[in-house]
């Protein structure tokens, strides 16, 4: 293995910490307008095969999560980012 | 034919009779695994109910070398059409038996549409869309659908028309479709990008993807 990068497994700490919180006090920007706002302000449509958010401002859709017998797809091609608030060490 | 496909109008009389009220479920009912029966017809959307009315409607079918044919309401509903009595099934699990529909044939639609293309992708308004290949659209497996049970489709079942494509789970029959891209590789669609199994053959389960 080449020295400039590491396996995923690095991640394990760091996402496990993040999705531990409630992410629905992160704020995410949607990749369709910009629009800025708490994961909690999406608008959610649950009566469907999977759960699709979007975005109060545009209406386009910002995350899918689908649940299969023993896995989840989250699909976030719609977020820019989510800034997730954290306790203070 | 295949096994669950639907029974146009030319065909005989499917074997289960919509009509019966006795028990929820009888013996002859064959349903696909994992499925159960709904008396009712449960409303699926991944997002607001788009109204769109039948002047502003058109369908378009784009082909893979940028050829494009479009079609009004009122060509739509003056190109013949079909009476179809189908059983659907939804990935969620509830199937309904029976449902009556109007229509026109893919047949008709890519008749003179001229294409290489081995896949379609199936695009609503809304911005819905859905894939699947080619060969489920002809042959007399697909319809544009305009009426439902002796009514006009309304909104919330994907009215003014929807795609009827009752072989495969009910996610494929796009709600407020609005036209298909012909494409040479396939695409996934909606549901497909997210989790959902590329095919979704109901009769072999195939409803998240690796299944």
């Amino acid at each position: 293995m080449s020295d400039d990068h590491v396996d995923g497994n690095a991640l394990a700490g760091d996402l496990r910490e993040i999705f531990a919180v409630d992410l629905t006090v992160a704020t995410g920007q949607c990749s369709g307008c910009g629009y800025r706002g708490s994961v909690a302000t999406l608008r959610v449509y649950q009566n469907a095969p999977g759960i699709v958010a979007r975005c109060p401002h545009c209406e386009e859709v910002v995350l899918r999560l689908v649940r299969g017998r023993d896995r989840a797809w989250l699909d976030l091609r719609g977020t820019v980012s989510l800034e997730i608030p954290l306790p203070s060490p | 034919m295949a096994f669950g496909a639907p029974l146009s109008s030319t065909d005989t009389m499917p074997i289960v009779s919509p009509g019966f009220t006795g028990r929820r479920q009888s013996p002859d009912v064959q349903l696909p695994p994992g499925q159960y029966l709904a008396e009712d017809f449960p409303v699926l959307t991944a997002g607001p109910t788009p109204r769109v009315t039948t002047d502003r409607w058109q369908f378009t079918i784009n082909t893979e070398a940028g050829q494009r044919y479009d079609w009004s309401w009122q060509q739509l509903i003056e190109l013949p059409a079909e009476k179809i009595t189908t059983d659907i099934h939804c990935v969620t699990k509830w199937s309904k038996l029976g449902t009556r529909w109007k229509g026109v044939s893919l047949d008709v639609l890519l008749e003179d549409v001229e294409t290489a293309a081995d896949f379609a992708l199936v695009q609503s308004y809304g911005g819905y869309t859905t894939n699947l290949p080619l060969e489920d659209l002809i042959d007399g497996q697909a319809w544009i659908a305009y009426r439902y049970d002796g009514d006009e489709l309304t909104p919330e079942h994907g009215g003014p028309a929807r795609l009827l494509v009752p072989h495969l789970y009910f996610w494929k029959s796009a709600k407020w479709v609005r036209g298909i891209q012909l494409l040479l590789e396939d695409e996934p669609g909606f549901w497909e990008s997210a989790g959902y199994h590329d095919y979704g053959d109901p009769w072999r389960e195939q409803r998240y993807q690796g299944d």
